[in-house]
């Protein structure tokens, strides 16, 4: 293992974990501006992160080992798919041991463990969100695998740092299918980061939450966890959407530690725009009936098979 | 080349559906509906003779081809034509007088008749199989209007269902001619229109791509096959002749099937040529036998008289389908002859309904009693009519049936007892349903205007004749268009 | 796919966004997005035959190109928006089988025309051919999208979907029909939607509405019906 690896994975690690608060906040203050609100201070993730940590947790009597471990397996799954995802350079070790469909398995364990620990209490909130969060998981996975199942018959291999380096590599073009995957992937990014149009992630009514149930229960550090382990979701579904349809900038190992220096910044300005177009999306929809949640992620899917199938036929 | 008589074949029909646009809600409008048909009628025979005498004809810098085949169902259709706007003039007027259709819609009726023929012609005469298309098509847009003109739900449903039926399946021709066209210019090249003539198709359609030219032939018969009414493609056709004014269903059953089954055959010469297979006559006689056998059951549930006879018109192309399947000179024959006489008595058959149902008041048969005894040359034209298309002996429609099922007993002898079956049971059903309407007790009133029945019997006659005996013209004509159309 | 030149690759781009608006077309419910939908249709062939007239020095094709404007960007658009405002028919009612579901069978579909266009493709010589797929996809979906719908006004649009199709197929194929038989059909498709726009009065005037169930009473099964509806005459 060379030390520009080892070294590229640490500084992927700590970015992925200081800067997806940071990431969420400047979410925040964009749809602030576009709603013409004043916005809340950047920090203020980290602020609620450290408030959250200096409580004491109070957890109900009918708690099993499970409601406590959940936070900590969440969290750590996240902090592996971070380590995983290729955000600044592809020479990653840890990713040798796991490909994209693992990653996707590791997704839905903290998915599953964070359904199974609201259910746990027993309270009525708890097991809806519970529900509902599994159905858009059910629909979702299909979605995300097909749009890696594209990208990986376009690279030919189905590691994620790979498909980055050939995506980099190739000609500047038009590709139809590679369009027609990343709104896919964006459809997917919104209903499994619990965003408009599918879940307000800032509402507490009964009839909308998804996302937002299944955390009512948590205290001090076990929501401190959930609150960052879903801030690092985010920032690692933005990274892969980076790595399958902008890869540009990522070091790929050729160019040796300036290269891996460039890419930080570059990282930056990504999640800049990213952060406004998704501040975007979410102000100028409207959230959508959780009955027709099913629809619009047929739809994604749809689009994820339409990219695969156009690719086939137009080899584009 | 420009000939004179194909001008005005073209040129008469044309110029009367502009004339009757503007004056075809005047009292004399009927009139001259007559006389431009008759005017059609001069041309065609002219046309007729020119060819007959001449050979094959290519006009207008090979865009339209006269050839035996074609020219006598040309001829058939500007016969007919006359004869139906003849029929037109009392039956439009009774049904002014009645208020079931008003002057405007008069004009419309009959600018749209005088279109219809025109794109009839056209699509009979043309060389480029696009411009068949696009005038089968165009055939099919000028009677919707015409389906529909009693407004009532029941045409508006027939109206509609003609409408999307037949437009989506002539979609399907559409791509089938797009593939012939794919198939023509690997060999004859892209360069303009020659690529889609059909007499230079015939002479290189051993070149022509296998593959393609069976995908072509599938959509071809699918889309054409709507416009004939085979089986299971049929739904539109008894609405739609049945809920429009009867001399419509006349020429929509005698000549718009005849196109579509020509459209047909002509594509079966270049598939047959290229394909040297026999999917398209194993297909042809599939989709003639299962329209025989579903149209035959089927005439047992109706009630409305045209109806009835409309699902005898989907019997009887099966019948010339099944033929035209089987191929080889006699076969082909048949079919030709078969076609002629279908026509005639079929359209016979309407103008005597017409009338009925007008002295009637309903197209219901239960309603429809004693014609003979209130005006025996309706009663009687449907009588010898119905027994004509029915096949008995010595109309001509028993000649051409008796040559296709000798045919079929050589060639296809499984076919023979289902055919002889439907044909059975179709007797049975139309002649039971006949007998009560043409005899018994009468229902029926006076008519204000008398009925035309010389086209009835004119029909009839023809059809008696060519059962009798076939002049040697013709039936060189048909032994001629026999050997063009091949297969077998 | 890495060095395919830029004209062919906005061709293949094209082709992907025909596709992409059929099923738009299948999941729609709002008519008057449907027709909107039918005219960017009309708008990405038009730009298909641009440039495919650019790429292959085909002159008739400028022609073609200015025909698809002026019919299938423009006037017929109009024509349906003009029958849309008169009649009022805004809503199309939910088909029998859910959107989802649609989508799905939409799905299925596409992939046996791809299959079936296979043989072509491999015979054809021009630089489109992989399209013929997305043509002969383009058109099943249009006949997926008839049936599934009940009002008249959806169906008409979905018929229009079929020829853009079939225009596009030709397209992909062989550089397109001769120029006469392009004129006929135009000319056939213009008076079809003329005739269908009184034909709706005509329906509307008898039903007050234009939904196709009113439209179903002529069943075989049914003669007391039938002779309701004939003793009205």
């Amino acid at each position: 293992m060379k030390p520009i690896e080892i070294i590229t994975q640490v500084l992927e690690l700590i970015a992925a974990l200081a800067a997806a608060p940071l990431f969420l906040g400047w979410i925040n203050q964009c749809r602030a501006w576009l709603q013409n609100r004043r916005a809340p201070s950047l920090w203020l993730p980290y602020r609620g992160i450290r408030k959250l940590f200096h409580k004491d947790a109070v957890i109900a009597e009918r708690a099993s080992p499970l409601f406590r471990m959940a936070p900590y397996i969440v969290f750590s799954a996240m902090v592996l798919a971070a380590a995983i995802i290729p955000s600044m350079g592809t020479e990653l070790p840890f990713t040798k041991a796991a490909d994209a469909i693992a990653l996707v398995g590791l997704l839905a364990m903290a998915r599953v463990f964070l359904s199974l620990a609201a259910m746990d209490i027993g309270t009525a909130f708890g097991t809806l969100g519970a529900r509902r969060e599994m159905m858009v998981g059910f629909l979702a996975e299909p979605a995300l695998l097909m749009v890696i199942f594209v990208a990986s018959l376009i690279s030919a291999t189905t590691a994620l740092p790979a498909i980055a380096e050939n995506l980099a590599t190739q000609h500047l073009g038009l590709y139809p299918s590679l369009a027609f995957t990343a709104v896919a992937f964006t459809m997917v990014l919104l209903a499994e980061n619990a965003r408009i149009p599918i879940d307000n992630p800032a509402t507490h009514l009964e009839l909308t939450m998804i996302h937002e149930a299944m955390m009512l229960e948590y205290s001090a550090r076990h929501l401190a966890l959930m609150e960052w382990a879903a801030a690092l979701k985010l920032f690692n579904y933005a990274c892969i959407g980076f790595a399958l349809f902008i890869p540009w900038g990522i070091s790929t190992g050729e160019g040796g530690p300036g290269t891996l220096l460039a890419s930080i910044p570059l990282l930056a300005v990504k999640l800049t725009v990213a952060g406004a177009g998704l501040a975007f999306i979410e102000t100028v929809s409207a959230k959508l009936r959780v009955f027709r949640a099913p629809e619009f992620l047929a739809a994604a899917f749809l689009f994820a098979v339409l990219g695969m199938l156009v690719h086939l036929l137009l080899g584009a | 080349m420009i000939n004179v008589e194909f001008l005005l074949l073209l040129a008469f029909p044309l110029a009367g559906a502009l004339l009757l646009g503007a004056f075809g809600a005047r009292r004399w409008a009927p009139e001259l509906n007559v006389a431009v048909s008759l005017a059609t009628f001069l041309a065609a025979c002219a046309l007729t003779v020119r060819v007959v005498g001449e050979g094959n004809l290519l006009v207008a810098r090979e865009q339209f081809f006269i050839d035996p085949f074609n020219v006598f169902l040309v001829a058939l259709t500007a016969f007919v034509g006359l004869t139906t706007s003849l029929f037109s003039r009392p039956y439009m007027r009774v049904e002014l007088e009645h208020g079931r259709v008003s002057a405007p819609r008069l004009r419309l009726y009959h600018s749209m008749f005088q279109l219809f023929m025109t794109t009839m012609l056209i699509a009979l005469t043309t060389n480029n199989m696009g411009l068949l298309w696009v005038a089968m098509e165009a055939a099919t847009l000028s009677t919707v209007l015409l389906v529909t003109l009693y407004r009532t739900a029941a045409s508006l449903e027939a109206g509609w269902k003609y409408f999307i039926l037949c437009g989506v399946g002539i979609a399907q021709a559409l791509f089938g001619t797009i593939l012939l066209y794919f198939a023509a210019e690997k060999i004859l090249g892209a360069q303009g229109v020659s690529a889609l003539l059909w007499t230079h198709l015939n002479g290189v359609k051993g070149q022509l791509e296998p593959a393609v030219l069976s995908l072509a032939w599938v959509f071809l018969l699918v889309g054409y096959g709507t416009k004939v009414g085979l089986a299971p493609l049929h739904n539109w056709l008894p609405d739609a002749h049945a809920e429009g004014p009867t001399p419509i269903s006349a020429v929509l059953s005698g000549l718009l099937l005849n196109v579509a089954i020509y459209a047909i055959v002509r594509c079966k010469v270049l598939v047959e040529g290229s394909l040297h297979s026999h999917l398209p006559s194993r297909m042809l006689m599939g989709f003639g036998l299962l329209s025989v056998v579903l149209a035959a059951f089927f005439l047992w549930r109706q009630r409305d008289v045209k109806r009835l006879f409309a699902y005898s018109s989907i019997e009887h192309m099966g019948i010339i389908t099944f033929a035209f399947g089987m191929g080889g000179p006699i076969a082909n024959f048949a079919a030709l002859l078969h076609m002629t006489v279908h026509s005639l008595t079929k359209s016979a058959i309407f103008f005597a309904v017409g009338h009925a149902a007008q002295k009637a008041g309903s197209q219901l048969i239960e309603n429809i009693r004693g014609l003979i005894t209130l005006s025996p040359t309706i009663g009687w034209g449907l009588m010898l009519g119905s027994l004509a298309i029915l096949g008995m002996p010595p109309f001509g429609v028993f000649a051409s049936e008796f040559l296709i099922l000798t045919t079929a007993m050589r060639e296809q002898p499984w076919a023979t007892p289902i055919l002889l079956t439907a044909l059975g049971v179709a007797f049975a059903a139309i002649f039971g349903r006949v007998q009560p309407m043409v005899f018994g007790e009468t229902t029926a009133r006076r008519l204000p205007h008398p009925p035309s029945l010389v086209p009835v019997f004119a029909h009839l006659l023809i059809v008696l004749a060519l059962g009798l005996y076939i002049p040697p013209y013709l039936a060189d004509w048909y032994r001629a268009a026999a050997r063009l159309i091949g297969g077998g | 796919m890495a060095g395919m030149p830029f004209d062919l690759q906005l061709l293949n781009f094209c082709a992907a966004l025909l596709l992409l608006i059929s099923f738009a077309m299948l999941a729609q419910r709002r008519i008057v997005n449907l027709v909107n939908l039918l005219a960017v249709q009309g708008g990405v062939l038009l730009a298909a035959t641009i440039l495919l007239a650019w790429r292959t020095g085909q002159h008739h094709l400028y022609v073609s190109a200015a025909l698809t404007l002026a019919l299938k960007v423009v006037l017929l658009p109009w024509i349906l928006h003009r029958l849309i405002r008169r009649l009022e028919v805004y809503w199309d009612t939910e088909p029998l089988l859910n959107v989802s579901g649609t989508m799905l069978v939409g799905v299925l579909v596409v992939v046996f025309a791809f299959g079936l266009a296979q043989p072509i493709s491999a015979l054809a010589s021009t630089a489109t051919r992989n399209s013929i797929g997305i043509a002969v996809a383009v058109i099943l979906l249009s006949f997926v999208t008839m049936i599934t719908r009940r009002k008249a006004m959806s169906q008409v649009v979905g018929f229009l979907s079929m020829e853009n199709g079939l225009f596009f197929g030709a397209m992909s194929a062989t550089y397109g029909m001769p120029m006469i038989v392009e004129f006929g059909v135009a000319l056939d498709v213009l008076v079809a939607v003329l005739v269908l726009g009184i034909f709706f009065f005509q329906i509307r005037e008898q039903f007050d509405s234009l939904d196709l169930h009113h439209l179903e009473s002529l069943k075989e099964s049914d003669p007391l019906e039938l002779a309701r509806a004939h003793e009205e005459e």
